[in-house]
């Protein structure tokens, strides 16, 4: 046990100290917050002025188009070619053309311009010509703006889970959201940290230097204590991670929240600038279904849901399933790198590996959608694919028996996993020069030694 | 008094039989050299003494005791594929490798400041073990050997990769630690430092032991009974039972022939012999080197 001790200390502290883990430890939460702070900033600072120049021809939308912070309005009245001519040599950034039949042909709207016009421009000008039209055709039929909106409803269902412990109100986004970002953290998490484990047996194999450790204690007790050893690497970076972003992202917040100052609708149309140039996959539909399509309350919204998800239950789980796939991986790992004398010769024995791990994440995208389906049952109980499918599924609410027995399978899945690893590690550590296959693996495993 | 006992040591692997009933015996405080073709068994005994693996039949006793977990700490082994992590640091790596033998921190410190003062290498401290020659490398790794003052210090080729200076270093020290009370074992094929050192040898081959017993007492057994003469002159008309061999010319100009006393004859009779028909110029006994039994030693077993 003392041996196993100072081993995982070793192997703790030689990693944690390297200079590539501080690096990547600081640089990761500050690149995250960086760079989406960095896209708010430019949002917020591109107020550029536009101009644009409006004929109108038919005369109905004289009293339309609005100035606003970025857009300015200039009505003309030359004929359409002498404008053209004035637009070229002007600094107007656009040219709407609205013809006088525009009631019936609502196609033969022309915007000028000196490039490409953007797409927020058109769609402004699109809209504001539609809605003036659509005025007036209701009118003409008898029904004024305000009824029209009088008539449209915004629905917005409240999930409320019902159980025995009464009435909860809570939110499938943010159940998806967590959900999602815990399955893909065991994900990377138990590649990252299992190959760790690999390469530090191939490393003291090339050395030789495992000769003489276990002169000093048992293959066993090297092997577990390494495992262990980088399973603490992990969970201090994974912590240190969460702390860091949390204080980055809260100092970020605060210095913004001056920038934006009180303006909602300029915030508004900053969050919907924001999360369109966003790169966010599950996030931005979860964060729409969160709180509707207003961007501006979705950060309130979010956390009011994520507040009535049990949180300590939901971190304990995530602990339980985080530690729990990544011992029962490594192991396996572990035992890759004693049976090959390179790092080269390890690809040919990965695959079987990183086989589930790849299902279970695909398993946990569909789980996302169908939590109580029985695809979903089957793989969040099953060891190999538990950890990420299971862990997906909790902030939707798991049977408690289910859950209870999923986690005794993982703990006799890493136990069984670990307990066959060792039977490779004994032997293959000390064999060099031969050409490992599955079947040698085989007579490795029943070798009384 | 034996630091280490071996009964009859079977060891199987899967194609082939390392070990064939082997019993050695080791005694304390003495150099012995464990010796031996390549693929011989040298090493599989050298793991089973280290625990590293079992014997499939027979038993070990160390010290008089059953060879138990304990006597980890009391067995230093430097092996012949000699390697450190290459990314830790020399001091950290030493304590390291010390705790594992079971000393405290402190008690290895205190022991590492005396070998680092005695090797002259208190600068190497901090450095990376990558940073080192193979030669320094090995210096490193003969100090977490023996830095736990084992009673059994087990050591493979130790001199390979040092130069003249250090290996006469590291001979120096291993007389040291005898004199200390600590037995050595020491699995070599170079026979002049067998010659130089030992004090009892045993020799395996194709897993079984062949020779076995103090150096003076197997070269005694392996006397040929046979003298050299360095002359001028012609050694004609000798009485026919001295066997006169090997007669070839030397730089200097003198002629040297080996010659077999036959049993019941004594050296004095021989030198009578050849006063009168040669002039001698040097003469003793041709005692056979480490080497010559090697050889002799691993023809003489058949082909199986």
């Amino acid at each position: 046990m003392k041996n196993i001790l100072l081993i995982l200390r070793r192997e703790y502290l030689v990693r944690v100290k390297k200079k590539s883990f501080i690096i990547m430890t600081f640089l990761a939460p500050l690149l995250l917050v960086g760079f989406y702070a960095a896209v708010i900033w430019i949002a917020i600072g591109s107020t550029e002025m536009k101009t644009v120049q409006v004929l109108d021809k038919s005369g109905l939308f004289a009293t339309q188009f609005k100035d606003t912070d970025e857009l300015k309005f200039k009505f003309i009245t030359n004929s359409l070619d002498s404008a053209k001519a004035q637009f070229k040599s002007g600094e107007d950034n656009a040219l709407v053309y609205i013809p006088e039949n525009v009631l019936e042909d609502s196609e033969g709207v022309l915007i000028y311009a000196p490039k490409n016009v953007s797409l927020d421009l058109k769609s402004n000008i699109e809209k504001t010509i539609e809605r003036q039209i659509e005025d007036i055709k209701l009118t003409e039929a008898g029904i004024t703006r305000k009824v029209l909106e009088d008539s449209r409803v915004d629905v917005k269902s409240q999930t409320i889970s019902l159980s025995d412990g009464g009435e909860k109100s809570s939110s499938s986004g943010a159940a998806t959201a967590i959900g999602g970002i815990c399955g893909f953290l065991i994900y990377i998490s138990v590649f990252v940290y299992g190959t760790m484990v690999m390469r530090g047996v191939t490393e003291e194999k090339t050395s030789r230097i495992v000769e003489v450790i276990i002169s000093s204690v048992k293959p066993y007790q090297l092997m577990l204590g390494k495992i262990i050893g980088v399973a603490m690497v992990g969970l201090t970076q994974f912590v240190l991670w969460i702390l860091l972003t949390v204080i980055l992202a809260s100092g970020a917040g605060y210095i913004f929240k001056d920038q934006l100052g009180n303006d909602p609708q300029k915030m508004q149309a900053q969050m919907e600038q924001v999360q369109k140039g966003m790169p966010g996959g599950a996030m931005n539909p979860a964060v729409n279904a969160a709180s509707g399509n207003d961007p501006a309350n979705a950060v309130a919204d979010i956390l009011a849901a994520v507040g009535s998800l049990n949180l300590p239950y939901i971190i304990g789980c995530f602990l339980f399933y985080y530690l729990g796939g990544y011992l029962l991986y490594s192991a396996l790992f572990g035992a890759v790198g004693a049976a090959v004398d390179n790092e080269a010769d390890t690809q040919q024995f990965m695959l079987p590996i990183t086989l589930p791990i790849v299902f279970s994440f695909v398993f946990a995208q569909m789980a996302l959608r169908d939590p109580d389906g029985s695809l979903a049952f089957w793989t969040s109980i099953i060891p190999f694919t538990s950890p990420i499918v299971m862990m997906v599924r909790i902030p939707f609410g798991v049977p408690a028996w289910e859950l209870a027995l999923s986690m005794v399978l993982l703990v006799l899945g890493f136990i069984g996993t670990t307990w066959l690893a060792a039977r490779i590690y004994r032997i293959g550590i000390l064999m060099y020069g031969k050409k490992v296959n599955y079947k040698e693996l085989a007579k490795w495993i029943f070798y009384k030694g | 008094m034996n630091i280490l006992e071996t009964h009859h040591i079977i060891k199987d692997y899967a194609d082939h039989r390392a070990l064939d009933d082997v019993s050695v015996n080791i005694p304390k405080g003495s150099i012995f050299g464990l010796l031996g073709p390549n693929g011989a068994g040298k090493t599989s005994l050298i793991r089973i003494i280290n625990q590293i693996t079992g014997p499939d039949k027979g038993t070990i006793l160390f010290d008089g005791v059953p060879l138990n977990e304990n006597h980890i700490r009391r067995i230093g082994y430097l092996p012949e594929e000699r390697g450190l992590y290459k990314k830790m640091k020399v001091g950290e790596q030493l304590l390291y490798l010390a705790q594992l033998k079971g000393l405290s921190k402190r008690d290895a410190m205190d022991k590492l400041k005396v070998w680092f003062t005695k090797f002259d290498i208190k600068t190497w401290w901090d450095k990376n073990v990558a940073d080192l020659s193979k030669g320094m490398q090995q210096k490193v790794q003969f100090v977490s050997t023996v830095l736990h003052q084992p009673d059994l210090i087990i050591l493979d080729e130790p001199f390979s990769g040092f130069d003249p200076i250090n290996a006469n270093l590291i001979r120096d020290e291993i007389l040291e630690l005898r004199k200390k009370g600590s037995t050595i074992i020491f699995s070599t094929h170079r026979m002049e430092t067998v010659e130089e050192l030992c004090d009892h040898i045993a020799l395996i081959h194709k897993s079984k032991k062949v020779l076995d017993g103090p150096k003076s007492q197997i070269k005694e057994q392996f006397k040929t009974n046979t003298f050299f003469v360095e002359y001028r002159g012609a050694l004609n008309g000798l009485e026919n039972h001295f066997q006169v061999s090997n007669t070839r010319q030397l730089e200097s100009g003198l002629t040297k022939s080996d010659i077999k006393l036959p049993v019941g004859h004594t050296a004095n009779q021989l030198l009578q012999e050849l006063l009168p028909h040669i002039e001698i110029y040097s003469f003793g006994e041709n005692v056979p080197t480490m080497s010559d039994i090697f050889m002799k030693a691993v023809n003489e077993v058949p082909e199986s």
